[in-house]
C-alpha cells in the first residue's frame, strides 16, 4: 500500500529571500505547504540585557541596531520613553519636535522603499528593486549629511537633537518630497496594473481582522486587514496630533491590501515633510534641563557649568525617580515600543522592547499554511520583517 | 568516392563554424542580458574586464573552470555528472535542421546552408526540445537535494505543458507551408512571414519558447527566490556553466526558431540573407531580456492553469480555425 508523507524542507537561515537569518521549517505536500514553523535567533545580540549596564544616554546606539532599516524610528521610540521618564515630554523644543517628525517621516520612505525593493524582488520583478534603492539612495544622503552615519545613525538625543540640521539641507529634502510621490507613481506603473503581480498577491496572505488583533499584529500589516489604528493619530508622540494625513487602511486582508497600504503610506509620509518643513522655524534644538542633557560641545569646553554637567553625565549618568513607562511609536513596520524600569540608580533597571516584526512574524504560519511555497515568500515580503529587530 | 568527400568535409566544417559561432554566441549572450538588464535597472552592468566588458565572458569562464567541481557526498554520481553536458548538447545539436540563409554557389557547387536539411527538421526540433527535460529532470533528481528535486519537477511539469501548446502552435505554420521541412517553411514566407499570417500562432509560440527556455516569466524551475537555484543548486564549477551555457545556447535557438517559424526566416530586403537571419534571432533574444527585466514571476498553479486551461485550448482553437478557413480558400 501506497503511503504519503510530507517533505521537511529547510528554508534559510540561508536563503536568498528570507530577509536576514530566518529559518522557517516547512512541511510539504508537493508545493502546498501544510506547516510552516519559524525558527528565530541566530541574530540574537542581547541587546535588552545590554542596556543594563549602560547608561540612559549610552543605550541609545544599541536601538540603532534593531530595525537597522529604520534607525531614526527606533531611536525616537527610545528617547521619547527615556524623556517620560526623566519627566522631559513637555520641554522638548519646537524644531527639535518638528525635526523628530521629517527625519522619522524619512526613515519610514526609506523603510518602505526596502520593502517594496525586497518584496518585487522576491517574486521575480528585479527592476524594480533597483529603482527603489535609486531614491533610498537619496535619504541615505540626508542621512548622511545630517548624522554622519547612512545606517545606524544615533542623531536623536534625549531631550532633543545631537546637532542641528546642515545649512540647505531643507531645500533638498522639500524636493525630494515634492518629487517622491512620482517615484511612486513609477513603481506603480510597474507592479500595479501588471497581471502578474497582481495574480500574485491577490488573494494570497489573508489574515482577517480578529486574527491579526489577536496576534498582535501591528503597522501596515494590521491596517491592511481593514484595522483603522495607527499611533501617529491615535496615540500623537512628537507632536504628530499638528499634521493633517491620512491613515491608510485596506480592507482586503491579502497581500494586495497590504501593498496599496504601504504605496499609500509613502505618499502620506511625503505630505507629513512637506507639512513639517513649512513648521520649521530657527529655536533652540535641546531641551533645558542640564542635568539629564547632554550639553553641546562648546558648552563644554568654554563653561565651566557645561564641563561638570558633561562630566557628572559621561562618567555617573542622569538618574531618573524609579518608576516604570511604557512608550510605543509608529515604526515602519508596526509599533515599536519600550518598557523602562527604573529603580533610581543611572542605569535601566530592565528594558522591554515591544518589537514590530517580532510580534508580525507570529501571523506568518497562519497567512502561508494551504498555500504554496512561492507564496511563503510572497508573504515573507509582506510582513516586512527584519531580523535585526525580531531577534535584538 | 570524391563527392561524398567534399560532401563530408562541408557539413564538418559548417558544423565547426556553427559550434564555434553559436557557443561564442551564448558567452556573449549572457554579456549581452548583463548589459541590457544592467541600463534597464540603472546601473553599468560588467564594464571592467576589456573595453566596454567585452572580456568578461572569458572572464567567466576561467572562473568557472577553476573552481571546485563539488559532488554532493549521497548524489547519484553519473548521472550528476552527466546531466549538465545534456543540457548544452541538446541544445546544441538543434542547430543542425537551422536554415541560416538559401544555398550559396561556391566554386560552381551550391552549397545548402544548413548541416542538414532533414525533410522532418520541425520533427526533429521539437523531439530534441522534449528532451531537454531529461537534463533538468536528472540533474535535479541526481543532486539528492530537496530543493533541487523541487526544482526538477517544477521544470518538468512545465516544459511538458508548454511542449504540447508549442507544438500546436507550429501546426498552421507546417499547414500553410505543407512541409516539416525547416527550408521549405522559410520558403513558403517569401512574401509575408507567418508572423502576419498565423498571428495567433506566433504569440502563443512566443509564449511557451519562453516557457521553455525557462526565463522569467516562467523560471520557476530556477527561481531563486523561492527555491534557491532550483535544479542546479548543488552544481558548482563549470558544471553550473554548462547548465548555465546550455540555457543560452537554447535562447539563441529558441530565437532561430521563432525567426525560421514565423519571422520569415532569412527573407528581407537590401541586406544579405544572412545578416537578416542573425538580426532577427538577436531581436528575439533582445524581446527574450526585455522581459525578464519587466515581469514578475508566475507562480507554478498560475503557471499549469495558464498552460492547460488557456494557452493548449487556443492553439487547439487556433489550428481547427487555420484549418478551415484554408479549405475554405481551396490553397
Amino acid at each position: 500500500m501506497a503511503t504519503f508523507e510530507t517533505m521537511t524542507i529547510n528554508m534559510g537561515p540561508q536563503h536568498p529571500s528570507t530577509h536576514g537569518v530566518l529559518q522557517l521549517v516547512l512541511e510539504l505536500d508537493g508545493e502546498v505547504v501544510v506547516k510552516a514553523t519559524p525558527h528565530i535567533g541566530f541574530l540574537h545580540r542581547g541587546v535588552e540585557k545590554l542596556s543594563e549596564h549602560r547608561t540612559y544616554h549610552q543605550v541609545l546606539p544599541l536601538t540603532d541596531r534593531l530595525d537597522y532599516l529604520a534607525p531614526m524610528h527606533n531611536n525616537l521610540g527610545y528617547v521619547l520613553a527615556v524623556e517620560k521618564l526623566f519627566g522631559l515630554t513637555d520641554a522638548i523644543p519646537e524644531r527639535a519636535q518638528v525635526v523628530r517628525v521629517i527625519m522619522a517621516e524619512l526613515t519610514r520612505i526609506k523603510s518602505h522603499l526596502v520593502w517594496l525593493a525586497c518584496h518585487a524582488l522576491d517574486i521575480g520583478a528585479m527592476t524594480v528593486f533597483l529603482y527603489c534603492f535609486r531614491e533610498r539612495e537619496t535619504v541615505m544622503d540626508f542621512y548622511e549629511k545630517i548624522s554622519g552615519a547612512r545606517m545606524t545613525s544615533n542623531y536623536f538625543r534625549v531631550g532633543g537633537l545631537s546637532a542641528d540640521l546642515p545649512a540647505g539641507i531643507e531645500q533638498e529634502i522639500r524636493k525630494f518630497a515634492q518629487e517622491m510621490p512620482g517615484h511612486v507613481e513609477t513603481y506603480e506603473g510597474l507592479l500595479t496594473g501588471n497581471k502578474i503581480w497582481q495574480k500574485r498577491i491577490q488573494g494570497v496572505g489573508v489574515i482577517s481582522a480578529e486574527d491579526a488583533i489577536d496576534l498582535g499584529v501591528s503597522g501596515p500589516s494590521l491596517r491592511g486587514s481593514g484595522v483603522n489604528w495607527d499611533l501617529r493619530r491615535d496615540q500623537p508622540y512628537s507632536g504628530y496630533e499638528n499634521y493633517d494625513f491620512e491613515v491608510a487602511v485596506g480592507d482586503g486582508c491579502d497581500t494586495w491590501s497590504r501593498y496599496h497600504c504601504r504605496l499609500k503610506e509613502l505618499r502620506e509620509s511625503c505630505k507629513i515633510i512637506l507639512q513639517a518643513l513649512d513648521r520649521l522655524k530657527p529655536g533652540p534644538i535641546l531641551a533645558d534641563a542640564p542635568k539629564v542633557c547632554l550639553p553641546p560641545k562648546k558648552d563644554v569646553v568654554n563653561s565651566i557649568e557645561g564641563l561638570i554637567h558633561h562630566f557628572k553625565i559621561i562618567s555617573e549618568g542622569p538618574k531618573p525617580e524609579p518608576g516604570e513607562v511604557y512608550v510605543g511609536v509608529e515604526n515602519p513596520k508596526g509599533e515599536v515600543g519600550y518598557y523602562l524600569v527604573s529603580d533610581g540608580s543611572p542605569r535601566p533597571y530592565r528594558m522591554k522592547i515591544r518589537p514590530a516584526s517580532f510580534i508580525n512574524l507570529q501571523a506568518l504560519p497562519k497567512m502561508c499554511e494551504g498555500s504554496l511555497i512561492a507564496d511563503v515568500v510572497a508573504v515573507i515580503g509582506t510582513l516586512d520583517i527584519v531580523l535585526g529587530e525580531i531577534d535584538r | 568516392m570524391t563527392e561524398l568527400l567534399i560532401t563530408a568535409t562541408l557539413i564538418l566544417v559548417k558544423l565547426i563554424l556553427i559550434f564555434a559561432v553559436v557557443l561564442s554566441l551564448a558567452a556573449y549572450m549572457v554579456l549581452a542580458e548583463r548589459k541590457i538588464l544592467g541600463r534597464m535597472q540603472l546601473r553599468y552592468g560588467p564594464n571592467r574586464v576589456g573595453p566596454f566588458g567585452l572580456c568578461q565572458p572569458l572572464a567567466d569562464v576561467i572562473k568557472l573552470l577553476t573552481k571546485e567541481d563539488l559532488v554532493p557526498a549521497r548524489a547519484d554520481r553519473v548521472m550528476f555528472l552527466i546531466a549538465p553536458g545534456m543540457a548544452s548538447l541538446i541544445a546544441l545539436l538543434s542547430f543542425a535542421v537551422v536554415p541560416f540563409s538559401p544555398p550559396v554557389t561556391l566554386f560552381g557547387r551550391e552549397i545548402p546552408m544548413v548541416v542538414c536539411d532533414l525533410n522532418i527538421g520541425l520533427l526533429y526540433f521539437l523531439g530534441l526540445s522534449s528532451l531537454a527535460v531529461y537534463s533538468i529532470a536528472l540533474g535535479g533528481w541526481a543532486s539528492n537535494s530537496k530543493y533541487a528535486l523541487l526544482g526538477a519537477i517544477r521544470g518538468l511539469a512545465q516544459l511538458i505543458s508548454y511542449e504540447l501548446s508549442m507544438g500546436l502552435a507550429v501546426v498552421p505554420v507546417v499547414l500553410s507551408a505543407k512541409s516539416f521541412s525547416l527550408t521549405d517553411i522559410v520558403l513558403s514566407q517569401a512574401d509575408w512571414p507567418n508572423m502576419v499570417r498565423h498571428p495567433v500562432a506566433f504569440v502563443i509560440f512566443m509564449i511557451s519558447v519562453m516557457a521553455e527556455s525557462k526565463r522569467t516569466p516562467f523560471d520557476l524551475p530556477e527561481g531563486e527566490n523561492e527555491i534557491v537555484a532550483g535544479y542546479h543548486t548543488e552544481y558548482s564549477g563549470m558544471r553550473f556553466g554548462l547548465f548555465f551555457v546550455g540555457e543560452y545556447i537554447n535562447v539563441i535557438i529558441l530565437g532561430a526558431m521563432v525567426t525560421v517559424l514565423f519571422l520569415g526566416g532569412w527573407h528581407g530586403p537590401l541586406l544579405p540573407p544572412i545578416v537578416w537571419f542573425a538580426l532577427k534571432v538577436l531581436a528575439v533574444a533582445f524581446c527574450f531580456i526585455w522581459t525578464r527585466g519587466t515581469l514578475p514571476r508566475l507562480r507554478y498553479d498560475q503557471l499549469m492553469h495558464f498552460g492547460w486551461k488557456f494557452l493548449i485550448p487556443v492553439a487547439l482553437a487556433n489550428v481547427l480555425v487555420t484549418g478551415a478557413v484554408m479549405l475554405a480558400i481551396g490553397s
